[in-house]
């Protein structure tokens, strides 16, 4: 056991962690943040992507040991500051970019850390940044435009 | 009164919020108090004796609450002929057979205890290929049926047969016949969020199941059965369904492992939750059924068909869920898409020691269609003719009734066809180039429920409160296709209200009403039926209390306006004659008399009047509810009729692809579709379902296949089990919804979720045809398939 120290949607924390835990346990049953999703513990389906220092990863195949001193951003850090839904959510929700939900998480994080990089990315370059991220219902065409119109959002305010 | 309409509006899903912050709660986020997490230890045999099971060391390991065997726990028969078991004793029959189970305070600790567990099998002789399960001498999978009754072979008892008209006459007439080999592969739903449970027991005796499922009263019923057998005769269980992610036909049985958990939990008096991970999703949840398909069909010189024949094998695996009734829905499309006079159609269905396989979107549609559709294309050759023209002249018509006895009321095929060969440049693309190709098939489904059980029934409450909010229970099973949504609109649109005054409760036998399971595309069109009819129920409901309650109320509107501006003076209306004589409307919440002038004054607001019916002596409340069971019939499946819908779906789709004839693989440039769905409810969530089908298709079509060796499953993640991502599926897609207003329908609707997978691989196999002369017959079209197509036509050349 350790005790870890880290930053999570702007707030630090400090959480206990055995070695072998990876960052999702740590999100989901150390802190309670149970909007990052485990579809697979394989890193294959993306449903648990957060974003670290800036950049997106799969949580359960990140080292919880590893996050000592980061700056973490879940699902839950989304929101604007009076917990009403931030563009990008919106977006989501307006242009049926969701339907079970549960890809939704991580989709939302790698549109996140894919608009912090590029405010204006083309549809071509969106399907590619969400490669690493499945979904079953949507075929993804509604989250892609979901994604289009979050940078339209972002881009006017 | 101005009002707008929220029926075909793109209403936000009302559970979006939820979701898109990670509020929503799925089974893999819920604990009870004092929980421990149950682990399954699955059999690593096909087909074998259990010679013993030793799980002291599992038992001794600290944290490791109870570690159960069928030979320490009641019998608990699963399935609707009841040949499976929640633990199985004496011998396994498939690589994932449930042997033994343990409770521990930890999913860790679980899942140690599991390795602990040593069994010792005498392995069987077993059998892969569901035709050599049919041979003589093939080893039983079963020895007994379920009443103990000794089984022969390895063939299931169910019977789904057609024939009518003269199929022999019909082959003399024909002038042109095709025929052909098909087969389709098992395939994972791929719900995002894996399978889970949780069972608790109250101190009487009652379960309480939160559960992903599909069919929460049909589950209900099967859990009280288990109760039985587990000496709880009379007791009950409540099923609460949670955020589902992701359904598609996985929800439609129950699962070993959910009685499993309510053992456990029995056993320790503690809530056990089990919960999948990937790898058991894959490996040891039931896949769709495999099938193989042989198929002819002949039509006379000017290419109208003259006979069908069609023979379809299914390999059910070890056991049997509802998904052996796939038959049941191949039917539709075998005797009903197109017009045929002579039909002869035939299903069998065999044990093998494969993995048993349930339903999955289109039911055995996209079984059948892949062999029809891509047959059509066949005979269109060998006629000589256009493939769209045949359709074309063969295309099915509104008020018909097929051979099957399916009463078609409104048909859009021809305008589907149309609109896609138009959307596809058909008459400029199709045979013009080489390595590019068009191709299109059409699809016939249920659109409005599907007499599968003995009902279809539906049940809905609504209930207002002080504040004029409804509350809607329904029994259905929001799997993210957007009920709830399309619930709200109806709702408020039929009683009269705004959508956000209308509440769409969870999913609970507890607080629902009945309702047979969210399947056959029927949520939509079986919630939509029951609110419209409850809404109306309510209205005459409201307006009995306006009758009694509206002359007081609008004097205190009067009053009030003349406090605030003792000049104001309301247009002159005799309300109270109004009120007595009962004719009233409600829009946007307000009730008002109908010949009021348009006056805000008038105008009371529905909770103001709830409020003066619940607050007075001899009080009010006002609810409503309805049983809605569709006007149709259960179908002799041996005989194969009987109308099991209230409203038919039709569709064409059609695909754009390039073939690269050096590496077999196939590049998808567009696909269209075009889908007759009575009537868009909902633009944003009705694209969701096509949209989503279609991904699905694609997969189905180029991509997904269970592989597997001796009955082990080989690819159980996805890696190796690839679903289309978003870089597969970055073409254009072009959308055509062809509304005819279907008047068995809520609004004109019909059920959508199933349909847009059924048709796209055919489509897109027929593409292929179009670009390189070759025809697949096996899904998926993998790049090696296609290569060996192309060397099987070209001998000797590479």
């Amino acid at each position: 056991m350790k005790e870890l120290s880290f930053e999570v949607n702007g707030k630090p924390v400090k959480v206990m962690a055995e070695d072998h835990h990876r960052l999702i346990d740590v999100l989901r049953n150390g802190l309670g943040l149970t909007g990052t999703k485990e579809g697979c513990g394989e890193g294959e389906c993306g449903a648990c992507t957060v974003i670290v220092d800036g950049r997106a990863v799969n949580s359960c195949l990140y080292p919880a040991m590893e996050i000592e001193g980061k700056r973490v951003t879940t699902v839950e850090g989304l929101t604007e500051p009076d917990n009403r839904l931030s563009a990008l959510q919106r977006a989501f929700v307006e242009e049926g970019g969701i339907q079970c939900g549960f890809c939704t998480p991580g989709m939302l994080m790698s549109a996140r850390a894919l608009l912090d990089e590029n405010p204006d990315p083309d549809p071509q370059e969106i399907r590619e940044k969400l490669m690493g991220n499945l979904c079953r219902c949507t075929g993804y065409t509604q989250i892609v435009e979901s994604i289009q119109k979050a940078a339209e959002y972002e881009r006017k305010k | 009164m101005p009002e707008k309409p929220h029926v075909g509006m793109p209403l936000p899903r009302p559970d979006g919020p939820d979701k898109a912050t990670g509020r929503a709660a799925y089974i893999h986020d819920l604990a009870r108090p004092g929980m421990l997490y149950g682990k399954i230890k699955f059999s690593d045999q096909a087909h074998a004796r259990i010679k013993r099971i030793d799980t002291s060391r599992a038992e001794r390991l600290p944290g490791v609450m109870a570690v159960i065997t069928a030979y320490n726990t009641p019998e608990i028969r699963i399935g609707f002929i009841r040949d499976n078991f929640a633990l199985k004793k004496d011998k396994v029959r498939q690589h994932r057979d449930e042997i033994a189970a343990v409770a521990a305070v930890d999913a860790r600790t679980a899942a140690e205890a599991i390795e602990l567990i040593s069994v010792e099998y005498e392995p069987l002789e077993a059998v892969f290929d569901p035709v050599q399960a049919l041979a003589e001498g093939a080893p039983l999978i079963h020895e007994h049926d379920a009443r103990g009754k000794p089984l022969p072979d390895n063939r299931l008892r169910l019977g789904f047969h057609h024939e009518s008209g003269d199929v022999s006459a019909g082959r003399r007439a024909a002038r042109h016949v095709a025929e052909g080999e098909f087969s389709t592969p098992l395939v994972q739903q791929s719900c995002m969020g894996t399978a889970g449970c949780i069972a608790e027991f109250d101190g009487t005796g009652n379960l309480t199941m939160w559960t992903k499922t599909q069919i929460p009263f049909l589950a209900q019923r099967d859990f009280n059965q288990a109760l039985s057998a587990m000496g709880l005769r009379g007791k009950n269980t409540r099923v609460i369904v949670p955020a589902l992610g992701g359904g598609f036909g996985s929800g439609l049985d129950t699962h070993a492992y959910e009685y499993i958990a309510i053992l456990l939990a029995r056993r320790t008096g503690r809530p056990v939750k089990i919960v999948y991970t990937r790898d058991e999703e894959f490996a040891r949840l039931s896949p769709r059924q495999s099938t193989r398909t042989r198929i002819s069909q002949g039509c006379d010189a000017e290419g109208r068909l003259t006979f069908r024949h069609i023979e379809v094998l299914q390999d059910n695996g070890a056991y049997t869920s509802w998904g052996a009734t796939y038959p049941s829905v191949m039917m539709l499309p075998a005797t009903s898409l197109y017009r045929v006079p002579n039909i002869y159609f035939d299903a069998r269905l065999v044990y093998t020691n494969n993995t048993y396989c349930q339903a999955m979107r289109g039911y055995g549609n996209p079984e059948l269609n892949w062999a029809l559709e891509s047959n059509m294309d066949e005979l269109a050759e060998a006629a000589g003719m256009d493939a769209l023209e045949l359709r074309k002249l063969n295309c099915n018509q509104p008020e018909e009734t097929t051979p099957m006895g399916l009463k078609v009321t409104t048909c859009g095929l021809s305008e589907c066809l149309e609109s896609v060969s138009e959307k596809l440049a058909w008459g400029e693309k199709r045979g013009s180039s080489k390595k590019r190709g068009v191709g299109m098939a059409a699809l016939f489904h249920v659109g409005g429920g599907g007499r599968i059980y003995r009902s279809d029934g539906s049940g809905l409450f609504l209930k207002l409160d002080d504040f004029a909010n409804v509350n809607v229970y329904y029994g259905g099973v929001e799997m993210g296709q957007g009920l709830h949504a399309v619930l709200c609109q109806m709702v408020a649109e039929s009683l009269g209200v705004r959508p956000d005054q209308v509440f769409v409760n969870p999913t609970d036998t507890g607080t629902c009403p009945w309702d047979v399971g969210t399947h056959a595309s029927r949520g939509a069109f079986m919630a939509g039926n029951a609110a419209v009819a409850a809404c109306l129920q309510m209205r005459d409901k409201i307006f009995e209390l306006a009758r009694e309650l509206y002359t007081s109320e609008v004097q205190k509107n009067i009053r009030r306006a003349r406090k605030k501006d003792p000049g104001d003076e309301p247009p002159a209306f005799n309300f109270d004659l109004a009120a007595k004589r009962g004719d009233f409307d409600l829009r946007d919440g307000m009730v008002f008399p109908s010949n009021a002038p348009p006056d805000e004054i008038f105008a009371i607001d529905l909770g103001r009047l709830l409020r003066a019916a619940h607050f007075r002596q001899e009080g009010q409340m006002l609810a409503a509810e309805v049983f809605y069971d569709p006007p149709t019939e259960l179908p002799d499946w041996e005989k194969g009729f009987g109308n099991m819908s209230a409203s038919y779906a039709w569709g064409a789709q059609g695909a754009e692809v390039e073939v690269d004839t050096d590496t077999g693989e196939v590049k998808i440039l567009r696909l269209v579709a075009a889908h007759d769905v009575g009537k868009v409810l909902n633009p944003v969530t009705i694209r969701g379902q096509i949209y989503g089908a279609l991904a699905q298709g694609v997969g189905y079509a180029l991509y997904e296949e269970i592989k597997c060796d001796e009955g082990r499953i080989l690819n159980p993640n996805f890696r190796d089990y690839k679903i289309p991502t978003a870089a597969e599926m970055d073409f254009d897609i072009d959308l055509q919804f062809i509304e005819t207003n279907d008047q068995a329908g809520p609004f004109g609707a019909k059920g959508v979720g199933e349909s847009g997978m059924v048709p796209t691989a055919p489509a897109i196999a027929n593409a292929i045809y179009d670009a390189i002369g070759v025809r697949l017959r096996d899904l998926p079209m993998t790049p090696e398939r296609v290569l060996a197509a192309l060397r099987k036509r070209s001998p000797g050349v590479e």
